[in-house]
């Protein structure tokens, strides 16, 4: 006979990607519960050490880019120094300087921590917002590897731009090891801290679309652009953005 | 520079065996008497080897008590915290251990002298420096056992914080904030037993309307079962403040805080605003059996991680963000402990230490401690070790510890403790909810007459109850 008690939350787990409804083993979790978890952190461990292809991703894209690095050389040090992968290497310093010019945005795409992230979420992105551009002077993409978000604070500073949105993986949770970050600043320059940036998280397949996600970020860009800043005081009027906010890590 | 510093810096140096150490100020000496930590390393703080850490041990066993209200760690005219910490300072409290050096005062603290009522009545009299300082020189049977002793108890809606108690928070957390999905992970909490702490939800979304609309939904579920607990969306103080404007039904503000001015800026928040929260709050009267209003959380390296850290170690700022709670009477004090990543705190034996050591260093400061036992995924550790953590700080007396359906936080992507691991510490440890809960718990039929709640009767009452609201 089965220890194991029948739940009857089961029948919402179509409700949520939570770990609703999985039952108990007396007090304890059932051994197929407990499976399950097992194999979705090693997932996510895997996605945490994985590399974008940057080459590839550029090929895809309909705008020019430029491949940059942060001062982290690989992973391990990326995971032990943050202020390494914010700080750009310092021989990709004159590579930007040459492509600078009188920019309204920069973007910037960063591995962050999922790979797989950038991968499954930065092209679908892109093509529903770049058309939407409506005359903003974009800089050419940053793709930058071993990078943070306050990366693009000295990237958009190089290249000139008023404004960075800032592409990076999140971390990956046990639910979803590709989701994407972007966090916005007006006025990118070293030493920005977080309280000044806007953050829309959660861009993934069960959180927010490509077409959502670029919607929110134009809204927030036109309003940054109006009002002259981004941060806590840029407050949100409209449903689905966040402000800074959660994965701090990254940061 | 405080007049007396050049005293004590012909203090800050030691013989361990043929070697002589020497400490350049008091903060190196704090840092270098840490346990080894990557927070510390990437600050470039911590000792250089082992027996330097020792040495700095012995360094700092031997300093006064007192010295650590002249020696200020940060600058007291650089920043409002030491300000805060100084000038609240109640020497009348502080007289008991003032002639101690910090050596004795780790002995007092573990002896039988020093009871419940009396490290309640000398907590206004500790700053955190004085505290960060002894627990460098405690195992961490100490701080368990330190803490275990410190009783401290809050009020809104339940009380919590009561011996034999060990609260929970529901965290019922949603990537999109979709209300079908927070319901049905509260209500699968509540079949746990799961948050009598709060009720909280970490928004993925921020804006004003989207945390009214969260408010309103937790409000309506707590009203219609009639749930002695308080709820909280965990949104920045200035749009709760925007949504109490508006007639939000909001009972508690939340705020992340750091141990210094600097840090503080960099979550958009000063004193002045904590204030200003604190005050709304407590406006709408809307505790029943007291009015603590506030949820602070925190966590070990965010000082760093916005460089406002004063080049003081990571466990000592920390400590100095619980200074910044104490004068809101918060109800919920919360250290984040495993969320913040591998840089700051690498592996599961450099977690384990922090939470151990923030629980019993806030309680010795009288703030109603709880933990997030928790881990992400690019740090070295697992649920096996977040076992370890909870069982821990369960023997300890942590009032709260924080849940989450299956460990699986599914919007800040990162793994705390299960609703499960929750109820089997109650069970394994005889420990209750708070006394307001487990009522209603029984009230309800979840709970039999020993407290214990066994699963759920396919077609109990309190099932059809729950299912009638489920969406």
């Amino acid at each position: 006979m089965s220890g194991i008690t029948h739940d009857p939350f089961a029948r919402f787990r179509g409700l949520t990607r939570a770990r609703i409804g999985i039952g108990r083993a007396g007090d304890a979790q059932p051994t197929n519960a407990l499976l399950d978890f097992q194999a979705a952190h090693s997932r996510a461990r895997d996605a945490v050490h994985g590399a974008v292809d940057f080459h590839a991703l550029a090929a895809q894209l309909a705008h020019p880019s430029v491949p940059v690095r942060s001062r982290a050389p690989d992973r391990q040090t990326y995971l032990r120094r943050p202020d390494l992968g914010r700080r750009l290497h310092e021989e990709d310093v004159s590579r930007l300087q040459a492509l600078a010019g009188d920019f309204d945005l920069a973007i910037v795409v960063a591995d962050g921590l999922s790979a797989a992230a950038v991968s499954a979420q930065v092209p679908g992105l892109l093509a529903a917002l770049l058309p939407r551009l409506d005359g903003m002077r974009l800089a050419p993409i940053a793709l930058a590897a071993q990078g943070r978000v306050a990366l693009g604070d000295e990237i958009a500073e190089l290249l000139g731009a008023r404004m960075v949105a800032v592409l990076i993986g999140e971390r990956p949770g046990l639910s979803v090891a590709d989701s994407l970050g972007i966090y916005l600043t007006w006025q990118p320059r070293l030493g920005r801290v977080d309280a000044e940036r806007n953050c829309i998280s959660n861009v993934h397949g069960d959180g927010l679309s490509h077409a959502q996600a670029a919607e929110t970020l134009l809204w927030l860009m036109n309003e940054a652009r109006e009002r002259q800043l981004t941060g806590v005081d840029l407050k949100l009027e409209t449903p689905t953005v966040s402000l800074p906010s959660a994965p701090q890590a990254l940061t | 520079m405080g007049p007396g510093l050049v005293g004590f810096m012909a203090l800050y140096q030691t013989r361990l065996g043929a070697r002589s150490y020497r400490f350049a100020d008091l903060k190196a000496v704090l840092a270098c008497a840490s346990p080894r930590r990557s927070g510390d390393e990437l600050a470039g703080l911590a000792a250089q080897s082992d027996e330097q850490r020792v040495a700095a041990k012995r360094v700092l066993a031997e300093l006064p008590l007192k010295s650590f209200l002249e020696d200020l760690v940060v600058p007291y005219e650089d920043d409002e915290v030491t300000r805060l910490i100084i000038d609240s300072h109640d020497a009348q409290a502080f007289a008991p251990v003032s002639a101690m050096s910090v050596g004795q005062f780790r002995d007092y603290l573990l002896s039988y002298a020093a009871d419940s009522d009396t490290l309640a009545r000398l907590a206004p009299g500790l700053t955190p420096e004085m505290v960060a300082a002894v627990s460098k020189l405690m195992r961490n049977q100490d701080l368990i056992a330190v803490a275990a002793k410190c009783r401290v108890v809050t009020k809104f809606r339940n009380t919590l914080g009561l011996a034999g108690r060990l609260g929970s928070r529901l965290q019922p957390n949603h990537p999109t904030d979709d209300p079908m999905g927070i319901a049905a992970a509260t209500l699968d909490g509540l079949l746990y037993g799961i948050g009598d702490a709060v009720i909280g939800i970490n928004p993925a979304t921020d804006s004003v309307p989207d945390t009214i609309r969260l408010l309103q939904m937790l409000d309506e579920l707590r009203q219609r079962f009639e749930i002695p607990t308080q709820s909280c969306v965990l949104a920045h103080i200035t749009t709760s403040l925007r949504a109490i404007e508006r007639g939000a039904p909001l009972d508690l503000v939340f705020q992340s805080i750091a141990g210094s001015e600097a840090a503080n800026r960099g979550f958009g928040i000063d004193l002045k605003l904590l204030r200003e929260g604190l005050d709304a709050a407590r406006a709408l009267q809307r505790g029943s059996v007291g009015e603590d209003v506030m949820y602070f959380e925190t966590g070990q390296g965010s000082a760093l991680s916005a460089n406002a850290h004063h080049g003081v170690d990571q466990q000592t700022m920390e400590v100095r963000a619980y200074a910044v709670a104490r004068p809101f009477s918060p109800l919920l004090v919360n250290t984040v402990v495993g969320f913040i990543g591998p840089e700051y705190l690498f592996d599961a034996k450099q977690i384990i230490r922090a939470g151990l050591e923030d629980h019993c260093c806030g309680k010795l400061l009288g703030l109603p401690m709880g933990v997030d036992v928790c881990y992400t995924n690019h740090a070295e550790a697992d649920q096996d070790d977040m076992d370890t953590l909870m069982t821990l700080l369960a023997t300890a007396g942590v009032n709260f510890m924080i849940a989450v359906p299956g460990a699986d936080d599914v919007m800040l992507s990162y793994q705390s403790l299960a609703y499960h691991d929750i109820l089997g510490l109650r069970h394994l440890l005889n420990l209750q909810p708070a006394p307001e809960f487990a009522a209603w718990l029984q009230r309800m039929g979840l709970c039999d007459e020993h407290g214990r709640l066994p699963p759920p009767e396919a077609n109990s009452k309190a099932l059809r109850q729950l299912f009638a609201a489920a969406p």
